[in-house]
């Protein structure tokens, strides 16, 4: 499980999280939701381990492994994964050669067999077929001309053959079509069980409908200022942060 | 691609040893008295057995070469080179002329096993033999001239390719066995006076690789040298003379190493390529000499003169290079598009790291009518080092029709380093069309990042990203070459970040 205790970061000598306690149990979906600025992605880089996020306090641990003392590739290699809000580009770098290269990096830390093309192959198809993908994503260069959706859907696929216990998914759903939405959701309900958990940022309920979290919590100005079941999501989508900040 | 991953295993074993090819082989040499003159020149022909229209070429290029000035137009720095301070002529002692590998000295074939080049033939399937054949273990096999410091040591697959009537022999053989074609086409390309390092070369080369492809014939395997300086104080010009006849076709690498050592050793070759109607030169290279240490000290200076003549009409030659190592790079592949319709292409990958320097490009001089080019350079600069592209594109006034494309990109690692490009462009031809165009990057962060939350290292990272970026050229290697070569982009790149 995830456990954050009294979390602060800054970025650029500006504190932005103020003092974070959450946890995600084994096997639990987590929607984090909450205003722009408010730090949801300083928080998922802060848990990755991105250089300039600047932990001032507090711990984070994964499985009782203080992850904050990791290297970002150490925290991959023992399951955390990150769905970037903005997927990066690496022209001239094949998705099918990086998504190689990164599974068996992941295995290789782990002490596990390496996988070949074919095999690798064979697993990147099944996948793909799995997330209405084609074929033809695996030969462009990683996220280089993909639209807005298609990059969203990369993500979703990485995860799918990575494999992680833990995933942080950054507003996934924004720009997503319906129908790339369903794919999405679909995705992450697919990995749920016992041993995987997820914490789903997003803005919007209508995801929510489709992964249905264990719990919602709300970040407000580097706090998580209030925690509740599903309806806590549905609550502010009709009465907006304002109610919830002059509640708390 | 296993290649990613080979890169990855490579880079884990070399982050001990650095330089992995630095070692020394302690042979017994035979070398002539330090310095330059009349009589070295006059010796080095002599060891040669070289006719006397050789000896006197020498002499009128060592004539030329005591009126020349070192050129220092180069954007790259270093102090003044004694050029009597230096060995040039430096040989393993040994028979003269091996017959067979077993006469080879058992030292000299260690030190080709220690670096991975194939010396000994591999067995070609019955009944299979031709352009198609294919070995047991699945690869084409690859003809080799091993050039150790100033002679060729063995070349291998000789009578095989002799029977499709190819020479491929060391250039000091070809003078004795095919004077006619060496005296026809030598300097021909490069002329003895081209510049002071040609003049040079012109005047104590000592070994390099001869090819003759004849008319109409497809060479079957690649055909490959391999340079490599071992003794101390010692200069390496080799010179390389490749002829593709009417319609012929060949594909010919070259790669090189030398021993780690803190002076500076001078390697300035001579490379002319001549390709007759129809015919093609793929001609690659993957240069790996000693790049010194990390704080810039010893290493090679490679000045070398390479160039092509597209003497046919639809003949094409095309020079792609992966320039890792040296401490200096000074070369300037370039293609002469005499034929109408002839092809020039140059695709090179240019790393720079800790304190080496670069100054490399191409030109390609449009002559006849119809004649195309394409540049794509890479530029990579890490550490301190500096990284030029230069290049000439110059379109004569009957060259109607022709046409160039140039892409010159620059890949920035840290804030210490330098990226320059230099293209110059003559356009004597309303008809002709110039197209050029040149980026500036960084290894950006949020890169980095990416690739690491994915579970890649720092160095993992940067060699994947650095890779992409010289794709483009990397594809147009040969197969096992490209391999190699992805490998070598990553490990001169240790260090440079984090
Ligand atoms: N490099 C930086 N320098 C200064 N401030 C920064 C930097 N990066 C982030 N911030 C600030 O940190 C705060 C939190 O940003 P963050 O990206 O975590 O918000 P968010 O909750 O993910 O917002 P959104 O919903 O818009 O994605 C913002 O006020 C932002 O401007
Ligand atoms: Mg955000």
């Amino acid at each position: 499980m995830l456990k954050i205790e009294g979390l602060t970061a800054e970025v650029d000598g500006k504190a932005i999280l103020k003092g974070i306690d959450l946890e995600v149990p084994k096997g639990e979906v987590h929607a984090i939701m909450g205003p722009n600025g408010s730090g949801k992605s300083t928080l998922s880089y802060v848990l990755s381990g991105r250089e300039g996020y600047e932990v001032t306090g507090g711990s984070a641990t994964f499985n009782g492994h203080d992850i904050l003392a990791m290297e970002p590739e150490e925290r991959a290699a023992a399951g955390l994964f990150l769905a970037f809000q903005y997927p990066v580009e690496l022209p001239g770098v094949g998705n099918a050669t990086f998504l190689r290269t990164a599974l068996n990096a992941q295995r290789k830390a782990r002490g596990e067999a390496e996988l070949d093309a074919m095999q690798f192959l064979k697993l990147a198809r099944e996948r793909m077929k799995a997330l209405s993908m084609s074929d033809d994503m695996l030969k462009r260069g990683v996220n280089v001309g993909f639209s807005g959706g298609e990059k969203k859907r990369n993500e979703i696929l990485q995860m799918a053959l990575l494999k992680p216990s833990i995933a942080i998914l950054d507003e996934t759903d924004s720009g997503l079509d319906i129908d790339a939405l369903r794919i999405v959701a679909d995705g992450v309900n697919a990995m749920r069980g016992p041993d995987f958990s997820a914490l789903v940022i997003t803005h919007y309920q209508r995801l929510l409908d489709y992964i249905v979290p264990d719990r919602v919590h709300v970040l407000m100005a580097g706090r998580i200022v209030k925690s509740g079941g599903p309806e806590l999501a549905k609550e502010l989508e009709a009465q907006g942060y304002g109610a919830v900040q002059a509640a708390a | 691609m296993p290649a990613v991953t080979e890169t990855i295993e490579t880079v884990q074993q070399a982050t001990e040893s650095g330089y992995k090819w630095g070692f020394e082989t302690d042979i017994e040499m035979e070398f002539a008295p330090k310095g330059l003159n009349e009589d070295i020149v006059r010796f080095i022909s002599a060891k040669k057995n070289e006719p006397a229209w050789l000896l006197e070429w020498r002499l009128r290029a060592f004539a030329a070469w005591k009126t020349m000035e070192e050129p220092r137009w180069a954007a790259v720095k270093y102090p003044p080179i004694d050029y009597q301070d230096s060995y040039y002529y430096a040989a393993p002692k040994q028979k003269v002329g091996p017959k067979s590998l077993d006469e080879v000295d058992p030292e000299l074939l260690k030190t080709y096993a220690k670096l991975g080049i194939p010396l000994r033939e591999q067995e070609i399937l019955a009944g299979v033999e031709g352009a198609g054949s294919v070995p047991a273990e699945g690869r084409m096999p690859i003809a080799v001239d091993a050039v150790f410091d100033s002679v060729s040591v063995a070349t291998s697959y000789k009578e095989r390719l002799g029977k499709e009537g190819i020479i491929f022999c060391a250039i000091s053989e070809a003078v004795q066995t095919h004077p006619e074609l060496v005296r026809k086409y030598l300097g021909t390309v490069v002329p003895q006076g081209d510049n002071f390092f040609a003049a040079l070369n012109s005047a104590v080369f000592t070994d390099g690789s001869f090819v003759y492809i004849p008319k109409g014939v497809r060479c079957p395997m690649e055909l490959s040298t391999y340079f490599r300086i071992n003794a101390k104080s010692t200069g390496q010009f080799e010179r390389t003379l490749i002829i593709a006849d009417e319609g012929s076709h060949v594909s010919y690498l070259e790669g090189c190493t030398a021993p780690m050592r803190d002076e500076n050793q001078l390697h300035a070759a001579v490379v002319e390529l001549v390709a007759l109607d129809d015919a093609t030169i793929k001609y690659s290279t993957v240069q790996n000499w000693y790049p010194g240490d990390a704080e810039g000290k010893g290493g090679i200076y490679n000045f070398v003169t390479k160039r092509g003549a597209c003497r046919g009409a639809r003949s094409k030659i095309s020079w792609t290079q992966v320039e890792t190592g040296s401490a200096i790079t000074w070369k300037y592949p370039s293609c002469i598009l005499q034929g109408e319709d002839s092809v020039g292409e140059f695709y090179s990958v240019a790393i720079t790291n800790n304190y080496q320097q670069a100054d490399t490009g191409t030109k390609m001089f449009h002559i006849g009518p119809r004649t195309r080019s394409t540049i794509v350079s890479k530029g990579i600069s890490a550490g301190h080092g500096q990284n030029t592209y230069r290049g000439l594109v110059r379109i004569g006034a009957k060259a109607h029709g022709a046409r160039n494309f140039t892409q010159c990109d620059s890949l920035l690692i840290g804030d210490l380093c330098g990226a320059h490009t230099v293209p110059y462009i003559e356009n004597r031809c309303v008809s002709a069309k110039v197209e050029h165009e040149a980026t500036t990057s960084r290894i950006a962060e949020d890169q980095l990042f990416y690739c690491r939350q994915r579970g890649l290292t720092q160095e993992e990272a940067v060699g994947l990203i650095v890779n992409g970026f010289c794709r483009e050229v990397l594809k147009e290697l040969p197969m096992e070459f490209a391999v190699e070569a992805q490998k070598l982009l990553q490990i001169s790149l240790e260090g440079s970040v984090g």
